[in-house]
Formats: structure tokens, C-alpha cells, sequence
């Protein structure tokens, strides 16, 4: 397959900021593939995407995007992708079709074939019958499939997908995924960004992680899993008021625990042998009147992934 | 050039969804009109009488028997006036009093005892100047039609006056040149004065219209052919300032950078919106002339030079409305900004006081107001003027709507919009 995104050491620095937003990225996606950026909040996803969609100019670097530049060809990029921006980008007192038929026109679309592929659309995000309803009536779910909607109308080469399935209930969410596998089974290409590794996991072909605005890693999930080497994820329960500095300090000290972080109530561990290490780091809890209400070891995922490679969780 | 015509329908149809706006848009104007018209008399008038004012009930308490005072009822009474007054005749002063009291009337003329003679004889009246006035009692609720009253009272006064004056020189000049002897000064003055100030033919002169100095053929002035656009005005600051707003409002919910990252340049796009607000200003102003001239029957021209005139005013209001989204950083505050200019626009563009005399500095700034050039134009093509007569409204609106879109656009071009 070929490259149909080829990111080029890409550099975006804001006016005026100590670091830059995007530092230095490379990448490529293949034609047909979900990639995903997989990275937490403010680390650079949402300006990568920016640069690519032609909205902001890179400050270094450059990315071709179905052999266009977005330095020079600028209007040829924005014929070839689709975006479907993070917040709600419609019209709240137009129905839904009057929105998606607006933004069909500014991809130059008219007469039968706009209004064919309009249907289309609302077919394929499960809308149809309530097309007339004006988007303020909709919920936060079926906004969020008619912001979708908006950027297939042309049938884009490339999808850019901005956290699509933030602050969605987690049936509006399940839809989405399912629409997402949907349009690439079509044949779209897309770029998907979140913070919640699971949809990055059943989503993507490759997942590149992202943070403080470079790409610190870069594969399929066997290939990011394999970074973590034979390591087990062990998640423990606590009382949120118990987790701090010094209980981490002490379950890091434990034989075997390489790593651990805090997510309220939340620690996570990366050990070498979790059945070998689970019982000193329950003693030491203990010793410090933390009482474990549950514990689970998992396989190694990009949330273990993410910890190894910057000490810290996803979610921080 | 479709881009630019799709994003300004979208924004008309966005903007008439909007239950708040249609409020400030076509409904405030619209009552406010209404509200104007009933207090003006516009709508108590029968099909003929366009001024709207009649049958003001009025009382003459006449205590004098003079013949002065005989005139001065004559002329109430008489048939010019029979459409604009319902004078009661009584000699009962603390009932018409009451009746004023009551509002049952809107003015009780009190003419004295020996007014007649006051007038006619100083000496004979006890040469008090109170036996020579006339008391207007009026009522407080009703200022229009007492106002009325008392011009046709001065206007009777101002006759007796010149007739009285118009006798004393008479009879000075007669003894002068020895035609009259001082002797008979005295009857001949009474007899000269009497006829001068109740002269029936001096008397018709009393009327109630209103007149324009450029008009060759003077049609008769509706005052909601005034008060009608001056709302309509007021209320299209309102609206171009929304209507710029709303490119802020984009850039705040994120449609204008979905927009830039479709392939619609960005000259389109500011394009477009600029001309939404132009076309919105347009629907406004043709609906409200529309429904004003079917609802109110308010004459407003030939419809061909109205439209142009509206073309012209939109123009140069939309300017001032882009101006301030260019200069306004968030919504709100050009919101702010332009209910600031409406109301501002509004004192010195005339939609207030409308045809009232300014003090001279603000009768200059007046000049940079939509209001004033659109106010003249409408008011000239109410009185029957065509399209040369408001020509001079139309250039300068269109230079002032020219000028400013192109500071709106350069100030836009540096903020990173309409460039590319």
C-alpha cells in the first residue's frame, strides 16, 4: 500500500509559547488505514490535525497529503479530506438536513448529486427520519454523528477525526466506533485522535503516541505492546484519600515494581512478575493503613505502554 | 460568487430563526410605529383625513357679548373646521372646568367679559390688559390636540391684533392729514379694528397642515410616512450589527474554521457573510415597508425608488455593521457596541425626534448616520418626490456603506480573514 499522509518533520509553535505545540513529527499513514494519535490532553493532537486540515501553517516541516503540500497546495488538500472538528461545528436552529446541504455546497456540491449524497449520509449515521428536526433538538450523540456526517459528504480520500467521542454517552459512542469501521471498510482513510486507549486499540491499523507535542512511539498495538517487554499491568483499588506521594514511594520500592501512578483511587504498576510482587505491595499498603479494595493484573495495553514510556498515565 | 450567495441565504435563514432577534427586527419597530401612530391620532382619522386628527372636543365658555368674541366663536364653529372640531358652546366656567378635569374635552377657550371691549376700547374696558386675554383651560392628557387649540386661538389673536394696530395708524394718519376730526378718533379706530379682526376672509386662513419647502406639488404629510422609517432605521442598526456579530459567533462555535477547512477561499467566505448582512437588512427593511404600507396604508412612494432607496440605506448601515464586528474582539461586544450605535444613531439620525432642529455641531455629525441620508429620502418620496429628488440620499449612502465595508475588510484581512 502507499502513503497517502506523509508527515515531514513537522514543527508548530504558537506566538509567543516557550515550547512548540507540534515538535518535530514524522509520520505517514497508508491509503485505507485508521491511524490513530493516541495522546492525553494539550499534547499536540489537535494542532497536528489543524496543520494538516490547511487551518493553521506549519512554522517548520511539511505534509503531503495525497501528493499535495499543505505549504503550497493548500485549496488541493482541502478538496481531498474530510474534518470533522472536536466541537459541534453546525448550525443549532437549522435541521439537520439544512446543515448537512450547506456544508455539501461548500464542497462545491450542487443539484441531484448533493442531495443523493445527503440521504446517503444520514443513512449511514442513522439519522434519516429526523433530518428535518433542527440540530439544537438533537442530543449530544446525534450531534455528534451529523458533525461526522458533514465531513463525508464529498466522499473525502482522508477523514481527519478530532476526539469525536468526547462528552457522549457510551451508546452514542459505541455508534460512532462502529461508523468509523464503516467508513474505513468503504475505503476512507482515516486519522483518528483520542485519549481513551481503548478506542485507539479496537480502531487503528498503527497508533502513534503523542506528548508534549512530539511522537514518542509509533506502531501496530503488538508492536507498541512489545515496547513494555514481559512486564504485567497490575491495577489496584484504594480509597482515593489514601493514594499519595509516600504510598507510591513505598510501592515503588518493592522488589520487581518498575513503575506506579495515581489516578484518584486508581494505582497502576508495571512489574516484572505480578504474582511474585502482589503480595509485598499489599503488605506495604497495609503497613500504611491503606486497605486494597480490589486488584487486577492485565495484559500489557498502551495505557501500560504510555507509562513506560513517560512515567506517567494516560489520563494525568 | 454561489459560495458567497449559499453562506448569505444560510445566514438570512439562521437570522430569521432567531425568535429574539425578529423581535428587535420586525416586531419592536413595528409596534413602536403602531404606538406612535395612535399617539399622533394617526389611526382615529377617517379614510380622508391622512393627518389623523378630528372631532377634537372642544368647550367656548364666551362670557363676553362683544363682537370679538362673536368671531372668535364664528371660527370654531365654521365649516372649515367642522372635520377638526366638536366645540360646545356653554356660559357655565366651573362646569367646563370639570369637564377638562374629567378629559371629556381637550380644551375650554374661556373668553372673559368685556374682551370685546378690552380690545376694541382700552379705556372703556377698564384698560386692564386682563380684560383683553383669553384663558386656554387644557387638558394635560391630551398635548397634540391642545397644542391645536391654542394656534387657532393665537392665530385669531395675532388677526385682532394687526386689526387693532391696523386702526390706530389708520385714524392717526386720518387726523394727520385733517380727513378725521380728533373727536371722532375714537369711533373710527372701534369701527376699522372691528372690521380688520373679524374679517371672515382673514379668519380662513386658520388651518392645520403641514408643508414642505421643496416639494413642487405638496402631497399631504403623513406623519407615520416619518415615523414609520424612522423606526425601521433605528431598528436596521440593530440588525447589521447582529449581522456582523454573527462572523465573531462563527469564529467563537467553530463553523468558520470547519468553513476554511472546506474548499472555499477565505475572500469567500468574509464575502459571503458581508452580504448576508446586506441581504438580511434588506429583508428587514422590505418587510416592515411592506407590511406597514398594507397594515398602516402608509403611502410611501413609488415602490421602484423605495427599493432603491433601501438598496442605498442598507448599504450604508451593513457598512457600520461590518466596521464594528472588525473592530470587536468577541460577540458580546460588538453586540454591545451596536445597540450603542443604534441608539446613538438613532438621537442624531432623526428616528427619535424626528424633523426636529439639531444644535449645529450635532446637525454636521448627524451627516455620518444611515439614519439621517436614509430619513430624508423617505421622507421626500412620502411627499411625492421620484427618484431625482432622492439621489442625493442615495450617493452618499453608498459612499458611506463603500468606504466603510473596505476599512471592515482591511481590518478583517488582518486578522487573518478574507485573505487566500
Amino acid at each position: 500500500m502507499t502513503a497517502i499522509v506523509e508527515v515531514d518533520q513537522l514543527v508548530k509553535r504558537y506566538p509567543g509559547a516557550a515550547e512548540p505545540a507540534v515538535d518535530r513529527v514524522s509520520f505517514a499513514i497508508l491509503q485505507g488505514e485508521v491511524f490513530s494519535l493516541l495522546g492525553p490532553n494539550g499534547a499536540g493532537k489537535t494542532t497536528t490535525i489543524s496543520v494538516l486540515s490547511c487551518l493553521l501553517e506549519p512554522t517548520s516541516g511539511d505534509a503531503r497529503l495525497a501528493g499535495h503540500s499543505v505549504r503550497t497546495e493548500p485549496h488541493a488538500v482541502r478538496r481531498v479530506i474530510g474534518v470533522v472538528p472536536q466541537d459541534i461545528a453546525l448550525y443549532p436552529t437549522l435541521s439537520a438536513r439544512q446543515n448537512l446541504m450547506f456544508w455539501g455546497r461548500m464542497y462545491g456540491m450542487t443539484g441531484g448529486e448533493l442531495r443523493r449524497r445527503v440521504e446517503e449520509v444520514l443513512e449511514t449515521v442513522g439519522l434519516r427520519e429526523r433530518a428535518k428536526e433542527r440540530i439544537e433538538a438533537y442530543s449530544g450523540g446525534m450531534k455528534r454523528r451529523i458533525n461526522i456526517a458533514a465531513g463525508l459528504l464529498h466522499r473525502p480520500q482522508i477523514v481527519f477525526m478530532d476526539e469525536p467521542t468526547v462528552g457522549i454517552d457510551p451508546q452514542s459512542r459505541r455508534n460512532i466506533l462502529e461508523m468509523v469501521k464503516l467508513l474505513n471498510g468503504q475505503g476512507m482513510t482515516v486519522l483518528y485522535t483520542t485519549h481513551y486507549m481503548e478506542e485507539a486499540q479496537e480502531l487503528s491499523h498503527r497508533i502513534g503516541i503523542i506528548d508534549h507535542g512530539r511522537l514518542i512511539a509509533l506502531g501496530t498495538l503488538a508492536e507498541l505492546t512489545r515496547l513494555v517487554g514481559e512486564k504485567d499491568a497490575v491495577e489496584l483499588k484504594i480509597a482515593a484519600e489514601h493514594s499519595t506521594p509516600e504510598l507510591l514511594a513505598a510501592l515503588g520500592r518493592v522488589p520487581g515494581v518498575e513503575q506506579v501512578t495515581a489516578d484518584d483511587g486508581t494505582l497502576r504498576l508495571l512489574a516484572t512478575d505480578a504474582n511474585a510482587a502482589l503480595p509485598e505491595v499489599i503488605i506495604a499498603a497495609n503497613s500504611r493503613g491503606v486497605r486494597v479494595a480490589n486488584v487486577a493484573i492485565q495484559e500489557p495495553n498502551l495505557e501500560a505502554v504510555f507509562l513506560h514510556l513517560t512515567g506517567r498515565a494516560l489520563r494525568d | 460568487m454561489m459560495k458567497m450567495l449559499h453562506i448569505a441565504w444560510k445566514d438570512l435563514i439562521v437570522t430569521f430563526r432567531d425568535r429574539a432577534a425578529l423581535i428587535l427586527m420586525l416586531a419592536a419597530p413595528f409596534v413602536l410605529t403602531l404606538g406612535m401612530g395612535f399617539i399622533t391620532g394617526r389611526f382615529s382619522g377617517g379614510s380622508g383625513d391622512i393627518s389623523g386628527v378630528r372631532d377634537i372636543p372642544v368647550i367656548l365658555v364666551n362670557l363676553d357679548d362683544g363682537e370679538l368674541s362673536e368671531a372668535l366663536v364664528s371660527i370654531f364653529t365654521s365649516e372649515e373646521l367642522r372635520d377638526l372640531l366638536e366645540p360646545t358652546l356653554t356660559a357655565d366656567l366651573a362646569s367646563a372646568r370639570q369637564q377638562i378635569d374629567d378629559d371629556q374635552a381637550a380644551s375650554a377657550v374661556i373668553i372673559p367679559a368685556g374682551f370685546s371691549a378690552g380690545v376694541l376700547q382700552p379705556a372703556a374696558g377698564g384698560g386692564s390688559s386682563q380684560a383683553a386675554s383669553i384663558e386656554l383651560y387644557i387638558s394635560p392628557a391630551r398635548p397634540t390636540t391642545a397644542a391645536i387649540i391654542r394656534s387657532i386661538v393665537e392665530g385669531f389673536l395675532s388677526q385682532v391684533e394687526t386689526g387693532r394696530i391696523g386702526g390706530e395708524v389708520a385714524v392717526s394718519q386720518l387726523i394727520a392729514t385733517g380727513r378725521l376730526a380728533p373727536e371722532e378718533a375714537m369711533s373710527a379706530g372701534i369701527e376699522i379694528g372691528s372690521r380688520l379682526g373679524s374679517d371672515p376672509a382673514a379668519t380662513a386662513l386658520i388651518t392645520v397642515r403641514s408643508v414642505s419647502g421643496q416639494a413642487e406639488e405638496q402631497a399631504p404629510f403623513d406623519p407615520l410616512a416619518y415615523l414609520a422609517p424612522g423606526m425601521a432605521l433605528l431598528f436596521l442598526m440593530y440588525t447589521v450589527s447582529l449581522g456582523g456579530s454573527s462572523l465573531l459567533a462563527e469564529q467563537r462555535e467553530g463553523t468558520l474554521q470547519r468553513m476554511r477547512t472546506t474548499p472555499t477561499s477565505s475572500s469567500q467566505v468574509l464575502g459571503g457573510k458581508l452580504f448576508g448582512v446586506y441581504l438580511t437588512g434588506v429583508a428587514q427593511l422590505v418587510i416592515l415597508i411592506s407590511a406597514s404600507a398594507l397594515l398602516f396604508r402608509i403611502d410611501w412612494g413609488r415602490p421602484l425608488d423605495v427599493f432603491l432607496l433601501v438598496l442605498a440605506v442598507v448599504a450604508g448601515a451593513a457598512g457600520w455593521g461590518t466596521l464594528l464586528a472588525a473592530i470587536s474582539k468577541t460577540p458580546t461586544q460588538a453586540s454591545s457596541m451596536g445597540m450603542a450605535l443604534m441608539l446613538a444613531f438613532g438621537i442624531l439620525g432623526g428616528s427619535f425626534f424626528g424633523g426636529a432642529q439639531l444644535p449645529l455641531p450635532m446637525e454636521i455629525l448627524s451627516k455620518i448616520t444611515p439614519n439621517a441620508w436614509g430619513l430624508a429620502g423617505f421622507s421626500a418620496l412620502a411627499l411625492g418626490g421620484t427618484l431625482g429628488d432622492i439621489l442625493p440620499s442615495i450617493g452618499p449612502l453608498l459612499v458611506m456603506g463603500a468606504i466603510l465595508f473596505a476599512i471592515a475588510v482591511v481590518l478583517f484581512r488582518r486578522r487573518g480573514l478574507g485573505r487566500g
